[in-house]
């Protein structure tokens, strides 16, 4: 059984010139132990995707899906408590901006406890032991006094460490991972991505990786979804996705790679002759 | 025959944080006697991770802030703004597009002013000229005469930083310092900017110091090269000798760090976890 099922999901935003449809009858199903990729450009509808399964997405969104299931329970038909306990707890989520996404007001030991008390009921105690050996397993020094750190006293790098603490604080079976190294330095990506990959690894987790990075897709995923415009391009697992891309816009993807440059001039996207390939399930046109 | 645009002499920046009631002051080394030359048409790229200085010395060569020690010549000439200030003459001849192409365009400005005003501010040309001047310029980077009464807002990512080029260009300057020009843009916008930066190197014979932390696009566009880490230049070659041979461990680092999209490397890996 799949441990996240989406079909033909649709999220709409009320604008004042009419509905934006910002993603577009997208199948997705990923198993358990699986590291998925999503790449697409700004627009793509990759993230919102993503935000209508945990659901974050503002009122102003309209979520309509024929299937969404986690793990065999309908998300559509919980209540938005019962929702609550799923989404933090068994689907957790990291995000771009690792500094913008932790409270200023609180310390990284409170956020990271916050998440026990609310989903585990863990006593005070069993929170900070645990808060501890989450740091340390992140790979945070001096786990014990950064407790007391504040989001602006650490640097990019272990900010995201910390959400990386507060998303795996629960044994999630499902980690949802967005653009988590786009703000940080290469060694630092490295690192970050060694960690979730590792992470995921050793609890047996699903990894659903949104990026916009190539290379980032190349080191992490065993499947790789195309988005684009809020359809689905090409589906297929990593090695065929680079070997032998199947639809127009992953090869214009991979051929502006600067490193794939042929001459002196980089190819773009709207060289290409653009049409959505035939095998791209999903995309209704 | 080559012209040297650019040398900069053993290059040091300090910066000076004032101490508070209980804090001493501190003297932090931004940049720690960093030498290098750029001839015409050629590209420098300096590479290197946030905290490494490659701004502040972004910011010493386009002449916004001074060096503490050094020296620095444009075309030969030395300056010292320090000493000397900076002329509209040497403004003319340095420009800078920087990283956030939503940051650095003013929103209540419109895209013929923000185009217009380097002219209004160095030159006296007539606005009817200025006009003209930036009509051109607006074509040469990819936008149209259409634009020129447009906010800000109603760009894209892609499309404000071809602006910020323009603008950067309207004083025909000699060197051009672009500070991570395209490390917020989509992949494919990102060739786009690529390209448009190579045409414009080639029609203008335009001298570019690009500065970025993606070694995938410093290797496309550079001729030289310099790593730079802590405040130290620690890698200084041409293109090719940096790629096949570096020789600092920081740069070893780097290259090791930056995510290989090619099928070997990608078999490599799957093999490697099917094993483990």
């Amino acid at each position: 059984m799949p441990l996240l099922e989406i079909r033909n999901l649709t999220v709409s935003f009320d604008t004042a010139a009419g509905p934006f449809m910002a993603v577009q009858g997208i199948d997705l199903s990923i198993e358990p132990r699986e590291v998925l990729a999503i790449v697409g450009e700004s627009g793509s509808g990759k993230s919102v995707a993503m935000l209508a399964v945990m659901g974050l997405l503002p009122d102003t969104a309209t979520v309509k899906a024929d299937r969404m299931a986690f793990d065999g329970v309908d998300l559509l038909g919980l209540s938005p408590s019962e929702r609550r306990k799923i989404v933090g707890k068994d689907i957790s989520m990291i995000f771009q901006e690792p500094i913008a996404s932790l409270n200023p007001c609180f310390t990284a030991g409170f956020q990271i406890e916050e998440v026990l008390r609310f989903h585990m009921g863990m006593d005070r105690a069993q929170r900070r032991a645990r808060a501890i050996e989450l740091m340390t397993l992140v790979g945070i020094a001096d786990p014990e006094d950064r407790l007391s750190s504040f989001p602006h006293q650490m640097s990019g790098g272990q900010c995201q460490r910390v959400m990386i603490a507060i998303a795996i604080a629960c044994n999630p079976k499902l980690l949802i991972a967005d653009e988590p190294t786009t703000a940080l330095d290469v060694t630092i990506q490295k690192q970050i991505l060694d960690l979730l990959v590792s992470l995921q690894a050793k609890y047996g987790m699903g990894l659903i990786m949104i990026t916009h990075n190539m290379g980032v897709v190349a080191e992490t995923a065993d499947r790789v979804i195309v988005q684009y415009k809020g359809r689905k391009m090409e589906e297929a697992d990593v090695l065929s996705l680079f070997e032998a891309p199947q639809s127009n816009y992953t090869r214009a993807l991979l051929s502006a790679l600067p490193e794939n440059a042929v001459g002196d001039r980089l190819p773009t996207v709207s060289d290409m002759l653009f049409e959505p390939a035939p095998s791209a399930t999903g995309a209704a046109s | 025959m080559s012209v040297t645009v650019l040398e900069g002499k053993n290059i040091v920046r300090d910066y000076h944080v004032g101490g508070g009631l209980f804090r001493p002051a501190r003297t932090v080394h931004a940049v720690k006697g960093v030498s290098f030359t750029v001839q015409k048409g050629k590209t420098l790229a300096i590479v290197g991770e946030s905290g490494c200085g490659k701004s502040t010395l972004a910011r010493i060569i386009t002449l916004i802030d001074p060096a503490t020690s050094g020296e620095l010549f444009i075309d030969g000439n030395k300056v010292d703004i320090a000493k000397d200030g900076l002329t509209k003459e040497m403004r003319r001849k340095v420009q800078i597009v920087f990283q956030n192409p939503y940051g650095s365009l003013n929103p209540r400005q419109k895209i013929g002013d923000v185009l217009g005003e380097p002219l209004l501010i160095n030159t006296d040309k007539p606005a009817e000229e200025r006009r003209d001047l930036a009509m051109k310029m607006l074509k040469k980077v990819g936008l149209g005469p259409e634009h020129y009464n447009r906010y800000p807002h109603m760009f894209s990512g892609g499309q404000r930083q071809r602006i910020a080029i323009a603008r950067a260009l309207m004083l025909n300057p000699s060197l051009l310092v672009l500070d991570e020009p395209v490390s917020a843009l989509d992949l494919s916008v990102q060739a786009q900017v690529l390209n448009l930066l190579a045409d414009l190197q080639d029609e203008f014979q335009l001298t570019y110091v690009f500065i970025s932390h993606d070694l995938s696009v410093v290797r496309y566009i550079a001729d030289d090269v310099m790593v730079m880490y802590f405040g130290e230049a620690v890698e200084y070659g041409s293109r090719d000798e940096v790629f096949a041979d570096p020789r600092h461990n920081y740069t070893r680092t780097l290259f090791a760090a930056t995510p290989r999209a090619d099928v070997a490397s990608i078999k490599a890996r799957l093999a490697k976890k099917k094993a483990a």
